[in-house]
């Protein structure tokens, strides 16, 4: 069984403007230890069906319309507050872009991360300020003793994601939410952050889920890929095939338009147009619009993830028909 | 105008620091922040150079203080052979109009309560002396110019994606046809795929005006695609210097090579097999560099030389590096 299951999740968000929906039918499964990527542009919706998971959406005006996110056997769209407060924090965890915005900056260092364990009733305070000056000196803060009784703005961005991840680390969950974790940070900086979240993966043995917009960070990082699109997963696979063997226009296009890949001086690629509207409903393939693989057919009917290898799924009506073959 | 042989932009001994003041009724200043410490740079005419470090190195600052936006502490900056450290008031305020800058945050940089046609006029209207009439004219062109429709000219920044902003953000620094661009940021903030669309823009702009421009981003593989020359800056210091695409694929600075072994690059198979370099600790306060070489707590390489003496620029081809112990540092 996996760890987390999730099946055709939808959440909107009803708005003046009208219904955002904002993720639209999203289904995907993590099993122990692994790391999940989840890429895609702002308004992909990554980061909602993330919070989805947590019960973070904000309602109204956002409301889970469907879906089910079995963790360990258990609907987490189903529990109540008091249920998914024995869970966040404990079993899953979060680490969010800003960890200047994420730490109370009232509260000593020591304070905050002694907190979840007093709240899930795991140790008392003594045991909780022992473990929690280990966990520091673990994620590589120097002179954790020191600087436990520290506030969060006496510490530098990097410093600050390391106590961050000391503290949705400190109660050894089983899955780890990470939201754009490094995106704020200096590429040296991101680059120790990324190397410490490896580590304590493979020292507490838990699955990560991967939100990132950074192509080059994911192709590292994660063991598989989800790329989204308009709040659809549009492809899926085995990192190696999703940089190998794009099979979904968008996904090759994003990876066509990343400077890094091209060669100097030459026009960069680019997608023409903007992503669609979310507030009005699509027929088609959300991408037919900016695809240059659409033909008819696209704009007509949704096009679902199909498996087009082992480890490969795609949602590209064209290429589920083998009608083209594309190239990275 | 200029004189021969005269560097389009030439940037000598420039120095910008800020002092830490305390105290309530007696102000006394107890450091110093030497944000840029002593730049010299030569840019030739339509050149592009990308301006790389991690945040708080002084890039920003650096390209600020070259736009007069700070007034520097020391050092002169020259553009086409006019001394814009030396102007002061109305004749700096005129000669503006020959240097713009774009920023990061396209939805901080817009007015909000002024259209487009708004706020591209009002550059005209402080910068040059056009007739009203062919304003809206000239407007309308540069709308054109950066990929927008000019039926759009009545909208207000709100009604605009990050992308089209930032355009609109471009068309404002242009449209007074200036010779000298700075970027701060200028794409950071957006998408892959806009961001792909900006470069390509800026790009093009920059060609067709034979503009010379400073690029500053945190991104290496931005820098590299649309630059023609990089520096790297490490707490007010220039610690290398080469032709774009030479300096990133054989760093000869240990910095240098620190941080191009970290950009992540999106081929899982290449990032399996890398060798990253990891350099301990965060950068240090500029408001106490350590001595000798600013990079001497972090870098593998470090001597005692490094702790006591400012490193020496050596020169290898066209390259510029600022570090005594080239002769260990390995090749990559």
């Amino acid at each position: 069984m996996a760890l987390l299951d999730v099946t055709d999740l939808k959440t909107f968000f009803h708005t003046r403007a009208g219904v955002v929906r904002a993720v639209n039918g999203v289904s995907f499964s993590v099993e122990k230890g692994e790391t999940l990527g989840i890429v895609g542009e702002s308004g992909s919706g990554k980061s909602v069906a993330c919070y989805s998971l947590m019960g973070l959406i904000p309602k109204p005006p956002g409301r889970i319309e469907s879906g089910k996110a079995l963790f360990e056997g258990e609907d987490l769209l189903q529990m109540s507050e008091a249920q998914l407060n024995r869970i966040r924090g404990r079993r899953i965890a979060m680490i969010f872009q800003d960890p200047m915005t994420s730490l109370n900056p009232f509260l000593r260092i020591e304070d905050q991360l002694i907190e979840p364990l007093l709240l899930h009733g795991v140790t008392d305070k003594a045991t909780a300020r022992q473990q929690a000056l280990e966990m520091l000196e673990k994620v590589g803060i120097p002179g954790a003793s020191r600087r436990i009784r520290m506030y969060p703005h006496e510490f530098s961005g990097g410093m600050r994601q390391r106590v961050m991840i000391a503290m949705a680390l400190i109660t050894d969950p089983d899955l780890l939410i990470a939201d754009e974790p490094t995106t704020a940070l200096d590429v040296t900086v991101q680059a120790q952050i990324l190397e410490l979240i490896k580590e304590m993966q493979q020292q507490l043995n838990m699955a990560v889920i991967f939100i990132s917009h950074d192509l080059g960070v994911v192709a590292g990082f994660c063991d598989r890929v989800n790329v989204m699109y308009s709040g659809q997963i549009v492809e899926s696979g085995a990192t190696d095939v999703i940089f190998a063997q794009p099979s979904h226009p968008y996904n090759q296009a994003l990876q066509r338009s990343i400077p890094a890949l091209q060669t100097k001086g030459e026009e960069l690629f680019t997608i023409e147009g903007q992503p669609p509207d979310l507030t009005r409903p699509l027929n088609g393939c959300a991408f037919a619009a900016r695809c240059t693989h659409a033909t008819d057919a696209c704009g007509q009917s949704a096009p679902h993830l199909e498996r087009i290898g082992e480890t490969h799924w795609s949602a590209c009506l064209r290429v589920q028909h083998q009608e083209i073959t594309l190239t990275p | 105008m200029s004189t021969t042989g005269d560097p389009f932009l030439k940037i000598r001994g420039l120095k910008t620091h800020f002092p830490i003041e305390k105290g309530v009724l007696v102000r006394k200043t107890v450091a110093t922040v030497k944000a840029v410490d002593g730049i010299d740079l030569d840019l030739k005419r339509g050149e592009i150079l990308g301006l790389v470090g991690e945040s708080g190195c002084g890039k920003s600052t650096l390209g600020r203080t070259i736009l007069q936006l700070i007034e520097p502490t020391e050092g002169s900056v020259h553009l086409d052979g006019r001394c814009l450290t030396d102007l002061k008031g109305a004749a700096l305020r005129e000669a503006r109009k020959d240097f713009q800058m774009i920023f990061q945050d396209p939805y901080a940089s817009l007015n909000p309560r002024m259209t487009v046609y708004d706020t591209l006029a009002e550059a005209l209207l402080s910068h040059q002396s056009i007739p009203a009439g062919e304003r809206s004219q000239r407007v309308a062109e540069w709308m054109n110019r950066v990929g927008l429709s000019p039926r759009f000219i009545k909208k207000y920044p709100h009604e605009f994606s990050g992308g089209q902003r930032q355009r609109i953000a471009i068309a404002r620094a242009l449209v007074v046809e200036p010779k000298l661009l700075v970027a701060d940021e200028a794409v950071s903030a957006l998408d892959v795929s806009i961001q792909a669309q900006i470069i390509n823009l800026l790009a093009r702009l920059s060609k067709e005006m034979n503009l010379t421009m400073i690029f500053i981003s945190h991104d290496l593989s931005v820098v590299k695609h649309i630059a023609d020359r990089i520096a790297v800056m490490y707490l007010g210091k220039i610690v290398e210097l080469g032709t774009a695409e030479d300096l990133f694929d054989r760093p000869r600075h240990p910095y240098t090579q620190a941080l191009v072994s970290a950009v992540p690059i999106p081929d899982p198979s290449k990032e399996r097999q890398r060798q990253r370099m990891l350099l301990p600790g965060d950068p240090p306060s500029p408001m106490n560099p350590p001595s000798g070489c600013s990079f001497h707590p972090r870098c593998p390489h470090a001597s005692e030389v490094c702790q006591q003496a400012s490193p020496p620029w050596v020169q290898e081809n066209d390259r510029l590096i600022a570090c005594s112990r080239l002769d260990v540092v390995p090749r990559i």
